[in-house]
């Protein structure tokens, strides 16, 4: 007696025939040759990566024990970053609302309104936070409000476009039967698409926070205010163990941020 | 009362989903509208409220052409109309009060329904109508708490807020297990009664057609091919409504054009 796959010859299988299998090899090797090509285009001084690790206990040595003298003005200046941050994502979550709602296919009243929104969103974007800062600071000179504004106009594309995208994936049908009973758009919106996109809408703004927490630390080295100013100040003047307080008071205010914003999160969601 | 005359929907260009299709309904009668899937009977429901946009022919709700109204003259005549789904359609995150009180939203202004500030006759409305049904002690609780048939009362509530002059039923059972689904339909029949409603209920389940509804209308491919009484829908009338297939129907019509 013969088994089935015996008697049909069906002993052998491949996930790819031999022709993928060479497209396969082919496209590793194209990969392979890529990395190489970009590895050989970079200019990279091998002697300067080859005594890093001496470098760093150096710079370690020369940073410990940190100094806290000027501790005070770390604090306030820290408490000033976090203000930047918190002012910023409150402007600018409550500039995204609009923008979302034109952004969002379903709601956004018509085509031009629609790429209008978009534009918003995609300038808002392309445009990192640091370039964002320059501008400002060339506008309004240097020190908070450039820092707040800079922040703001970042958040309003990364929150526009989250929430846009939640506006767009709600469920149709309670928007269909408030229609039905002869609501106005705008009580529609009220009552069937906002309170869908309101959990998306807290983790977004929460997110962003923790986000622009971060950011608004570096946004002192271009003079758009927070701590950044002073860590400068510090690396500029070789006070290195200024430089490692200040680093360290940056990593603690980031870890709070971490702590606070998984609270709320649970707390809210 | 309700006056359909030469009712025709097409989507695109294909073939049309109603026909030319007529249909009156008067008094406080319960109709349901019976056919296999596809017929069109969802399209038809959507017509009268203009869900669905009709492509020509006329529907009259009590002296008022439906099919040529627009903005602020729609939303009026959409407060008119109360219409319950097959999946409920609530907002689930709004409470059941809310999600009640959303059936008067095209009466009350706009920062009354904001700020959930609504007015008195409203949520005195809301209590008699919610302890008709027997969801009264769930005013505070979300809607997606409740069960499929409390939700579905509770999508009833929100229709009769309207104070319509007729209410629309797509499949209000389909989703319900057999016992609620005999609730919810003994429940619409009530109150039709009730409020001197006429009421429109697209349906699947003959057997409940038959014992909850007044009168019966078959459709097949976009035509109403039965209007009778549940007593005159006997074997040969249903294979002629659910017999047949979307393909057949088509190269009919192929043949009445040429």
């Amino acid at each position: 007696m013969s088994t089935i796959a015996e008697k049909f010859g069906r002993e052998d299988w491949s996930r790819f025939t031999p022709k993928q299998r060479m497209q396969r090899y082919a496209a590793f090797a194209f990969s392979a040759l890529a990395l190489g090509w970009a590895l050989s285009s970079i200019d990279v001084i091998w002697a300067w990566v080859w005594d890093a690790p001496e470098q760093m206990g150096d710079l370690l040595g020369r940073m410990y024990p940190p100094d806290p003298s000027n501790l005070g003005t770390i604090l306030n200046v820290l408490m000033e970053t976090v203000n930047i941050a918190t002012f910023a994502t409150a402007l600018g979550v409550l500039m995204s609302l609009p923008v979302a709602y034109l952004a969002a296919q379903n709601t956004t009243p018509n085509r031009a309104t629609l790429w209008f929104g978009r534009l918003i969103l995609v300038t808002s974007r392309s445009v990192n936070t640091i370039i964002w800062a320059l501008l400002f600071v060339a506008i309004f000179g240097p020190g908070v409000v450039a820092g707040i504004l800079a922040i703001m106009f970042r958040s309003i594309g990364f929150i526009g476009k989250l929430l846009g995208e939640a506006i767009e994936e709600i469920d149709k049908r309670p928007v269909e039967a408030l229609e039905a009973t002869g609501a106005s758009r705008f009580k529609v919106i009220v009552y069937a698409i906002i309170p869908q996109v309101m959990p998306t809408f807290w983790a977004v703004a929460i997110l962003r926070w923790d986000i622009n927490l971060r950011e608004s630390t570096v946004l002192g080295l271009v003079g758009a205010g927070g701590i950044g100013i002073i860590l400068q100040g510090a690396i500029d003047t070789f006070n290195w163990p200024e430089a490692a307080t200040i680093l360290l008071a940056i990593l603690a205010l980031v870890v709070l941020g971490e702590i606070v914003s998984a609270f709320l999160r649970r707390r809210i969601l | 009362m309700l006056k359909i005359t030469d009712l025709v929907k097409r989507y695109g260009t294909g073939n049309p989903v109603l026909k030319s299709l007529d249909l009156t309904i008067e008094g406080e009668s319960v109709v349901s509208v019976i056919g296999s899937s596809g017929a069109g009977k969802s399209t038809l429901l959507r017509c009268i409220n203009r869900l669905v946009e009709p492509t020509s022919g006329s529907i009259e709700l009590n002296g008022t052409e439906l099919t040529s109204l627009r903005g602020r003259e729609l939303r009026a005549a959409r407060r008119k109309i109360g219409m319950v789904f097959q999946g409920f359609n609530l907002v689930d995150r709004l409470t059941v009060m809310e999600n009640v009180q959303s059936g008067r939203l095209g009466y009350i202004p706009t920062w009354a329904a904001v700020m959930r500030r609504y007015p008195k006759k409203d949520i005195r409305r809301a209590y008699e109508l919610m302890e008709r049904v027997g969801i009264a002690h769930y005013a505070n609780k979300r809607a997606d708490e409740l069960s499929g048939g409390e939700r579905q009362r509770v999508g009833v509530v929100r229709a009769l807020m309207q104070d319509p002059e007729i209410l629309l039923a797509d499949e209000p059972t389909a989703s319900l297990d057999p016992k609620t689904s005999e609730q919810i339909m003994g429940l619409l029949r009530d109150l039709a009664g009730e409020l001197k409603l006429p009421v429109l209920i697209n349906i699947h389940n003959v057997t409940e057609a038959k014992i909850y509804t007044d009168r019966i209308v078959g459709m097949r491919y976009g035509r109403i091919i039965f209007d009778d009484t549940p007593d005159k829908l006997d074997q040969e009338a249903m294979d002629q409504i659910y017999s047949g297939s979307p393909h057949a129907d088509r190269s009919e019509d192929l043949k009445e054009a040429s």
